[in-house]
């Protein structure tokens, strides 16, 4: 048995070693091919619609002005201890963000922020992004969330 | 092995196998039994308790919430007592319900819990309870399971027979154990008998609100009232006592009270008391009591001092109070399901007595009297005994009924749930508890509808029954199953305190109300910051508000400067959450104070002497997320005579 060990022993690290050797190895080609980069959750915000009560809808053309003043009293009632309107906080301003998700998605966060940071690719980057605080659900009803993303369109 | 088994050897071994392994079946069968007593006890993972138990904590002060079948305990309601943990009688919120005639009492001695009813059912809206030392009575509210109301009561002294409640929560009753001179005067004590009074309060009870107001008094002899309980169904109007010394002495009561070999039942018709209030037959006294209220709204409680209360003097009003001939210092005073049958237990007899109502109302009515006591017609033993219990056990105390028309009955010398049947009066079970056993409690004990299924019987004495912990050991309650024939004691599980009685209820009565949060926009605090925008720091003289915010995870604001030694800084916090068990806490180092414990949408204030310069951290008490240990702030504090302006901040704005 002594005398079978080096040259199996030696036969494996030749093996071993042509592998690493110069060229792309089969192994190393297809590594490369399947692992492209996932796409950024963030970047497939238009089709994100998030986990809740809310389904994905359209909002109408027109800003509704008595729904944004009654959206912003509640804002700055419940939600200001944690976002400032222009300015990251403890989590992100609400500044523009219908452009970077859609309302459905909002409200959900608004009204399900526990399960949507467990599911929700997006809302999981973002409590990683915001030190782990978790967003405190105010328990908001589903119209005073719609009240809060109308405000949110006029900022 | 050199050794050679012989046959008779093997055989022998053989033998040994057989016997070992039949005994171990046995076992099997054992555990499996065993087993299937703790099935019976075992709320899983996740699952919930069948019944809620309200048990007192005795010399704590305090009610205690526990779960049935299980045992587990949930929480300790501060009721009597001061509770660091929950800032109760600490905060400058509930320090008010704390406030007596005689000042401020952090102490009392909580006996008997009772729970609201409709039609003589529970109804699980409040339960109330009894300070005895300085005699109060609490209500407290089953949707926050918080202490909302507590009133004093003068001209008490003991406050031991309550706190029970009449079938439609019209009164709650409470009776002075000890009589004491009314007016309190300065008297020599040997002037006990015919100058000392014993108060019966009626307080009645708002309907929609729970709000107490002390209706009336009947102004008894001067006995020793022990226990009560409302008549109910036929007896409906009617409040039955327990009394002892008779005798009316005031020393050695231990040899002088048990002279008499029959004490008193004192039953109050307190629908004929009502009458003579409404027709001005009353006296009314000028008093002194607390009456301390605490807001749901404002997050505050009030105490206000009351000066006045109507008396009723029984002697002067016939048909209002009868005595019922009792054997040997009755302790427990329990009616019947159906209202017929007052049980009185004498602590010195070995027997029950079982008065009837039906034959109490026919004794009155043909004057079967056996003389009076200051006027108060005596009826005659044999007129309204409608069965005894006897020989039973030794030193019964109390009874529950289980709605199947049998009576439980504790006896404490002889440590035992004894059950008799109603009606034959014979006794068909016995178990022992572990040991001396006082209340015992059926839920739904205390009404029309008893749910039959355990009795909780609660013991003075544990010895050897837990791990010992020095010379102190924890009383006990011990759950059995009374569903079947017999008795099956299932568990024994540690109190707080002492358990005096408890009561309890099927939990589906009380779950559904619960209140989770506080809404922001209900807050009425007069020192609420309802949102961060409203965080500030103004000053008062030498006095510091200190208007603060908390959400998960900061204080808003967390940098405080201006603050001087000597200035008296109160810290107004605000909880922002509006998600359901997420309080926060805060305590200040060096503050000669409790933290605070604040429920989301609720304020709370403490109050902070800084006494040296420096900088002086402050952090939140209940790990609220995983950036708790982020949750802290400074206030710094100045010389006297600094000029530091004073400034706030969070995270520089």
């Amino acid at each position: 048995m002594k005398y079978l060990i080096t040259p199996v022993l030696i036969l494996t690290l030749l093996i071993l070693f042509s592998c690493g050797g110069g060229g792309k190895s089969k192994i190393e080609q297809i590594k490369q091919q399947s692992t492209v980069e996932p796409a950024d959750p963030y970047d497939l915000w238009q089709s994100n619609h998030g986990v809740g009560p809310v389904q994905a809808f359209e909002l109408p053309a027109e800003i509704d002005q008595v729904l944004v003043s009654s959206g912003q009293e509640i804002y700055e009632s419940k939600c200001t201890a944690c976002h400032k309107v222009d300015k990251r906080f403890i989590g992100p301003a609400p500044t523009g963000i219908l452009s970077r998700r859609t309302p459905a998605w909002i409200m959900n966060m608004i009204l399900n922020p526990e399960n949507m940071v467990q599911k929700d690719p997006i809302a999981k980057k973002l409590l990683m992004e915001f030190n782990g605080s978790p967003m405190a659900n105010q328990n908001l009803t589903n119209e005073e969330a719609r009240a809060v993303l109308e405000y949110f369109r006029t900022l | 092995m050199k050794t050679i088994l012989k046959g008779s050897q093997l055989w022998l071994m053989g033998l040994a196998i057989m016997v070992m392994s039949c005994g171990q079946s046995n076992n099997q069968n054992t555990g499996a039994l065993g087993s299937n007593i703790a099935e019976r006890v075992y709320v899983a993972p996740g699952e919930h308790d069948e019944f809620y138990a309200f048990v007192s904590g005795g010399f704590s002060g305090q009610l205690a919430v526990h779960g049935l079948p299980s045992g587990r305990l949930f929480r300790v309601i501060p009721v009597f007592s001061q509770d660091p943990e929950k800032a109760f009688g600490y905060n400058e919120e509930t320090k008010p319900m704390l406030n007596t005639s005689f000042g401020f009492v952090p102490w009392d001695d909580a006996h008997h819990p009772d729970l609201s009813q409709t039609n003589g059912e529970i109804d699980g809206r409040w339960c109330f309870i009894n300070a005895n030392n300085t005699p109060r009575i609490a209500r407290i509210s089953l949707s926050t399971f918080e202490t909302e109301e507590i009133i004093e009561l003068p001209n008490s002294a003991g406050n031991h027979s309550s706190s029970f409640v009449t079938e439609n929560t019209e009164y709650i009753v409470a009776g002075t154990r000890f009589s004491v001179p009314v007016p309190q005067q300065d008297i020599s004590i040997n002037e006990y008998k015919g100058k000392f009074k014993g108060a019966m309060s009626f307080i009645k009870v708002d309907p929609n609100t729970g709000r107490f107001n002390l209706e009336f008094q009947i102004m008894m002899p001067g006995f020793d009232y022990d226990l009560a309980h409302p008549g109910r169904g036929k007896s409906h109007g009617w409040m039955f006592f327990s009394t002892y010394n008779t005798e009316e002495a005031n020393t050695l009561l231990e040899v002088n009270a048990s002279q008499n070999d029959k004490d008193f039942i004192a039953a109050i018709n307190w629908k004929k008391a009502e009458e003579l209030i409404a027709n001005g037959d009353f006296e009314t006294m000028n008093v002194e009591y607390a009456h301390n209220v605490y807001d749901e709204a404002t997050h505050s409680a009030t105490s206000t001092i009351k000066n006045e209360v109507k008396v009723i003097d029984p002697s002067k009003y016939p048909g209002l109070v009868y005595l019922l001939p009792t054997p040997k210092s009755p302790h427990g005073c329990d009616v019947d399901p159906t209202g017929e049958y007052i049980v009185g237990s004498g602590k010195l007899s070995a027997s029950l007595t079982a008065h009837s109502f039906t034959k109490m109302l026919a004794a009155i009515e043909n004057q079967k009297f056996d003389g009076d006591v200051y006027n108060i017609p005596i009826i005659n033993y044999d007129d309204v005994v409608g069965g005894v219990v006897q020989q039973a056990g030794l030193g019964p105390l109390h009874t529950e009924f289980d709605g199947k028309g049998f009576g439980y009955t504790t006896f404490f010398i002889s440590s035992e749930v004894v059950k008799w049947k109603v009606g034959t009066w014979e006794v068909v079970d016995r178990q022992p508890t572990y040991y001396s056993v006082g209340h015992l409690m059926i839920p739904g004990g205390n009404s029309r509808k008893p749910f039959g299924k355990y009795v909780l019987a609660m013991n003075k004495i544990t010895k050897d029954r837990y791990l010992p912990t020095g010379p102190e050991l924890c009383q006990s309650a011990q759950l059995y199953d009374i569903s079947g024939e017999k008795m099956e004691l299932l568990l024994d599980f540690p109190t707080i305190g002492e358990p005096h009685y408890a009561a309890g209820c099927p939990a589906d009565l009380i779950k559904p109300n619960q209140k989770k949060i506080f809404r922001l926009e209900d807050n009425l605090h007069p020192y609420a910051a309802k949102s961060e925008k409203e965080a500030r720091v103004e000053r008062d003289g030498n006095e510091v508000h200190i208007y603060m915010t908390t959400i998960r995870s900061h204080f808003a604001p967390d940098n405080i400067e201006g603050v001087k030694v000597g200035d008296k800084v109160y810290f107004h916090v605000t909880n922002l959450e509006q998600d359901y068990d997420v309080p926060h806490g805060i305590s200040m180092i060096g503050a000669n104070t409790s933290e605070l414990l604040i429920m989301p949408g609720q304020t709370e204030t403490f109050v902070w002497k800084p006494k040296r310069v420096g900088v002086w951290p402050f952090y939140c008490t209940d790990f609220c997320s995983a950036l708790h240990q982020e949750m802290q702030g400074y206030v710094r504090v100045s010389d006297k005579d600094a000029d530091v302006p004073l400034s706030w901040s969070l995270d520089g704005e």
